[in-house]
């Protein structure tokens, strides 16, 4: 049941996706390897679900190619479309979509009947897949008596009972609480891992990226703003978006040697030497926060006001704002001995050494359109 | 998550334990939802009810058992089955077009659809003649090419009697069609079905109460049909006399009595059919 | 943009300019005008409305003998309902507001009379036989009794519980043919309006009602017509709201004026 392997090197799903809708333009390359589990990340609106739709068929491409092993799906400069029921590609959906007026076990079985598999042979296979994702005794459940966790993994199975080449899963997680989200993520891993296949996952989620994917697409606006595996964009976060992610406040400014200029009033000094274009970066934990303005080594200090202050673990983080605004960690002791309070005035103070300076374009070539 | 339908006939007690039923004066039914629905049930029961009192049940038995009466009822019971059957048929698909389709003109096919509604029977009962008949538009070619005639047989009535209730069963089904979530078939797509075979193992299933309850509306005013029926089908005993024509024959012949003995015969028979559907077969889940 | 009460005041005098022409409006005289010595009772001076139950066959002739007796009676007005006799009959029983029945047959009559609703005596005013209609030009070339039984003809009947259908039944058995309509119609009407939609080869009905279409049907006279011929009986109801009026409406049928109508319709004299 799977398609025709593609050459050495040649990624098996080779997707340029190109869909203009309203004022809203994706235009993104995705190429997903044979085994390899993609994330494709992004705030709302960003283009992720359009994305996912467009691979499954049940969006039109404007331009660009979806190319699936030796099978080309869409491409609308050669009037080629082959619709969803013939793509062979599997879906996990937001809400399961499980049908409500068929068991578990016809649900999952529902893949192989409509490839032609008669209804004994559909059935036993079903059985095999709901064993797998541990649901066996459910086979004849109705969705609406199944948990949510328990429903994710019957559509899964589903989805994968046809063997696709390409598996789809959009926010997975998402419907779940977070205890029954840690464990299915667990499981989802197992699974992922076991298929042959090309797999993308969209999501919003950092942590199932981290946990789930190989290579991490990040996607903002419709473009793809960066890719990699998950320490060099943890490390290296390239837009706002990423940072907050990642959990890390970013500047983008001019370097000359060690001092880094952000905006007309505030440089940093910071640990790298670079030239020209960078970004800077460094971690809430790395800002110290002082009623009156410190004297010593910090060099990197600046007046700032509270805008927020939140619980964040065992710890406090205070949102700034000022020169340029900013996120700090603050253990309770130390907020409780400055007495902090929103709209209140403080010095904020960073390290060189703790910051993180990368060029904004860092010598790689961009991904070739293919 | 219950899945107790506790409506209607099906009622379950609730356990002993349970709080004890408000006292009077505090109930929650608010008492102007109450008043005016327990007018309209009186409207709607008391002829029925009339129809019980003024039974002459000393000659019942032998009337019931009168050449013609089971013929009748029969009669009825099966042309309105079968009109049900070819308002499915029919009226599902047209449904399924009316909801998903775009295509121009469908506010005005729409409309026309439901023109039997409006139409008094007995036109509708001369429009087919018009277009069914020995002369009619469609008939006389029918005549001549398969030698099949509408007017004077059974099958002349089951096509009168879907005429007028075939519109019932598309409203409701194109209203469950339009409610339906589209995202299942979507899913059926995804997992390599056709239109068909979405169509046929997805959307319908799902709208299966709708269409259910389409049918019993389509079921029952296809029962009573008469004006549609006598004026395109003809009334003659055990062909094309349904039991509305046959309690007609009776009263216009001055026979009251014997007219009340066919009403309550279809009366019980009915009421007994519906209120035999279990809630669940006509609700959605 | 005119004010409220300009419009409002100008629907209503629409509306009263409406009534004031529409209303009463057998008032208006026109050509022969009062009292004709012949008619005996009925003079200018009946006035009031006056309903009359009639049988269909009796449909044109009683209509223009309605309103030869509004310009007779200009203060008077005659309001019809035609049917089949039994239908007339059993509203007439179940307590319709009624001055006149006018019946195609005795048994129907006698339902009113034996239920108390008559006042008198009823008076037999016409007779009527029946025909076969059929549809003009005779296609089936249908010329007796006989010939309805032909393989493929269609035949419409009166129910027989309506007379025309009783007769038809008599007429029928006379003449020993068993016949199996199609369709048992409940007034004369009906099956005259299945002929002339061509859905059926022929009709048995009432010489009057093949007469008066003349364009569409004719009317195949047969000799068993005879022994079942309809007497028509008339009769002034006990719960008549305008006695006087329905007695006056009674005298014109039977007199000259009202019996040339009746003949030239086709009836016999009773």
């Amino acid at each position: 049941m799977t398609g025709t392997r593609p050459g050495p090197g040649e990624p098996l799903l080779d997707a340029h996706l190109v869909v203009e809708r309203d004022r809203f333009r994706l235009d993104a390359h995705l190429p997903i390897a044979a085994g390899e589990v993609v994330a494709l990340l992004g705030p709302n609106g960003a283009g992720k679900t359009t994305a996912l739709r467009a691979l499954a068929g049940l969006l039109p491409l404007t331009a660009g190619h979806v190319r699936l092993g030796a099978v080309t799906l869409d491409d609308p400069s050669h009037r080629v479309w082959v619709p969803a029921e013939r793509r062979h590609v599997g879906v996990v959906f937001q809400d399961y979509l499980l049908f409500p007026h068929l068991s578990a076990l016809d649900n999952v079985a529902f893949g192989p009947r409509s490839y032609g598999m008669n209804r004994l042979e559909s059935r036993e296979r079903a059985v095999g897949w709901l064993r797998r994702v541990g649901l066996a005794d459910h086979a004849r459940v109705k969705p609406r008596h199944l948990s949510g966790g328990q429903a994710q993994r019957v559509a899964l199975a589903r989805a994968l009972a046809v063997d696709p080449p390409l598996l789809l899963l959009d926010e997975p997680l998402a419907a779940l609480d977070a205890g029954t989200r840690m464990d299915t993520r667990a499981e989802l891993h197992r699974h992922l891992a076991e298929h042959p296949g090309a797999t993308l996952l969209v999501t919003h989620d950092p942590l199932d990226a981290l946990v789930l994917a190989d290579r991490l697409v990040i996607i903002e606006d419709g473009q793809i703003v960066q890719e990699g595996d998950a320490a060099t964009i943890t490390a290296q976060p390239r837009t706002d978006y990423v940072a907050r992610l990642v959990g890390l406040n970013l500047y983008r400014g001019q370097a000359h040697d060690h001092t880094v200029r952000v905006g007309p009033d505030f440089t940093l000094a910071v640990a790298d030497a670079a030239e020209g274009d960078v970004f800077v970066a460094f971690p809430p934990t790395a800002v110290a926060l002082h009623a009156r303005e410190p004297d010593g080594s910090p060099r990197n200090t600046w007046p700032a006001t509270i805008a927020s202050i939140q619980r964040h673990g065992d710890n406090l983080r205070v949102q700034l704002t000022g020169a340029v605004t900013a996120a700090a960690d603050i253990t309770p002791a130390a907020a409780s001995h400055l007495r902090l309070a929103t709209g209140q005035q403080v010095w904020a103070a960073v390290k060189a050494v703790e910051t993180r300076t990368y060029p904004v374009h860092h010598g790689e070539p961009e991904p070739e359109p293919r | 998550m219950s899945t107790v339908d506790d409506r209607g006939a099906g009622a379950r007690r609730p356990a002993p334990a349970a709080a004890p039923r408000p006292r009077r004066g505090t109930s929650r039914v608010p008492v102007g939802l109450l008043v005016p629905a327990a007018v309209g049930l009186a409207a709607l029961v008391l002829p029925l009810l009339g129809l019980v009192v003024r039974a002459p049940w000393s000659t019942l038995p032998s009337r019931l058992a009168a050449p013609g009466v089971l013929t009748a009822l029969r009669l009825s019971l099966e042309t309105a089955t079968l009109a049900t059957l070819l308002s499915v048929v029919l009226g599902v698909p047209l449904a399924w077009l009316l909801a998903r389709v775009e295509f121009p003109g469908r506010r005005v096919v729409r409309a026309l659809v439901t023109v039997p509604l409006v139409l008094p029977p007995v036109v509708g009962g001369v429009a087919l003649l018009l277009v069914f008949g020995r002369k009619g538009l469609l008939g006389a070619w029918l005549d001549s090419a398969f030698g099949i005639t509408l007017p004077f047989t059974t099958p002349g009535v089951v096509v009168a009697e879907a005429f007028v209730a075939m519109p019932f069963l598309i409203i409701a089904v194109e209203g469950a069609l339009r409610g339906a979530d589209t995202r299942f078939e979507e899913a059926a797509a995804t997992l390599g079905a056709g239109r068909w075979t979405t169509f046929r193992r997805v959307t319908i299933p799902l709208v299966a109460p709708g269409i259910a309850a389409g049918a019993v509306l389509c079921w029952a005013r296809a029962l009573g049909e008469f004006g549609a029926t006598i004026t395109f089908a003809g009334n003659y005993p055990g062909i094309t006399q349904t039991m509305p024509l046959a309690v007609y024959q009776t009263l216009e012949g001055g026979d009251l009595d014997g007219a009340i003995v066919l009403s309550l015969l279809l009366l019980v028979v009915s009421v007994t059919i519906l209120a035999s559907l279990r809630d669940r077969w006509i609700t959605s889940p | 943009m005119r004010a409220g009460w300009t419009r409002g005041g100008t629907a209503a005098l629409a509306v009263a300019v409406t009534l004031a022409v529409t209303g009463c409006g057998s008032n208006s005289t026109s050509g022969t005008g009062g009292g004709d010595p012949q008619s005996s009772a009925s003079s200018a001076g009946v006035t009031g409305s006056l309903t009359v139950f009639a049988a269909a066959s009796l449909t044109e002739s009683f209509t223009q003998i309605g309103k030869d007796f509004e310009a007779a009676n200009p203060r008077s007005k005659v309001t019809f309902s035609f049917g089949g006799s039994s239908t007339l009959a059993t509203q007439i029983n179940q307590g319709a507001k009624v001055d006149v029945f006018a019946s195609a047959a005795p048994a129907n009559m006698k339902t009113v009379t034996d239920a108390g609703n008559g006042d008198g005596t009823p008076t037999t005013f016409v007779k009527n036989q029946l025909v076969i209609a059929v549809p003009k030009g005779n296609p089936k070339g249908i010329n007796g009794l006989s010939d309805l039984v032909k393989p493929g003809v269609k035949v419409a009947l009166c129910a027989a519980t309506v007379p025309c259908g009783a007769a038809a039944n008599t007429a029928l058995t006379a003449a020993n043919v068993k016949l199996t309509p199609v369709t048992l119609e409940q007034d004369v009407k009906s099956a005259l309006s299945k002929v002339k939609l061509g859905e059926v080869d022929a009709a048995l009905v009432y010489r009057t009602d093949a007469k008066a279409d003349p364009s569409d049907v004719d009317g195949v006279g047969f000799p068993e017509s005879a022994k079942a011929v309809n007497e028509y009986p008339m009769v002034v109801l006990k719960n008549a709201k305008n006695k006087t009026a329905a007695q006056a409406f009674v005298a014109y049928v039977l007199s000259d004026k009202g019996k040339a109508v009746l003949t030239q319709a086709g009836f016999q004299a009773p």
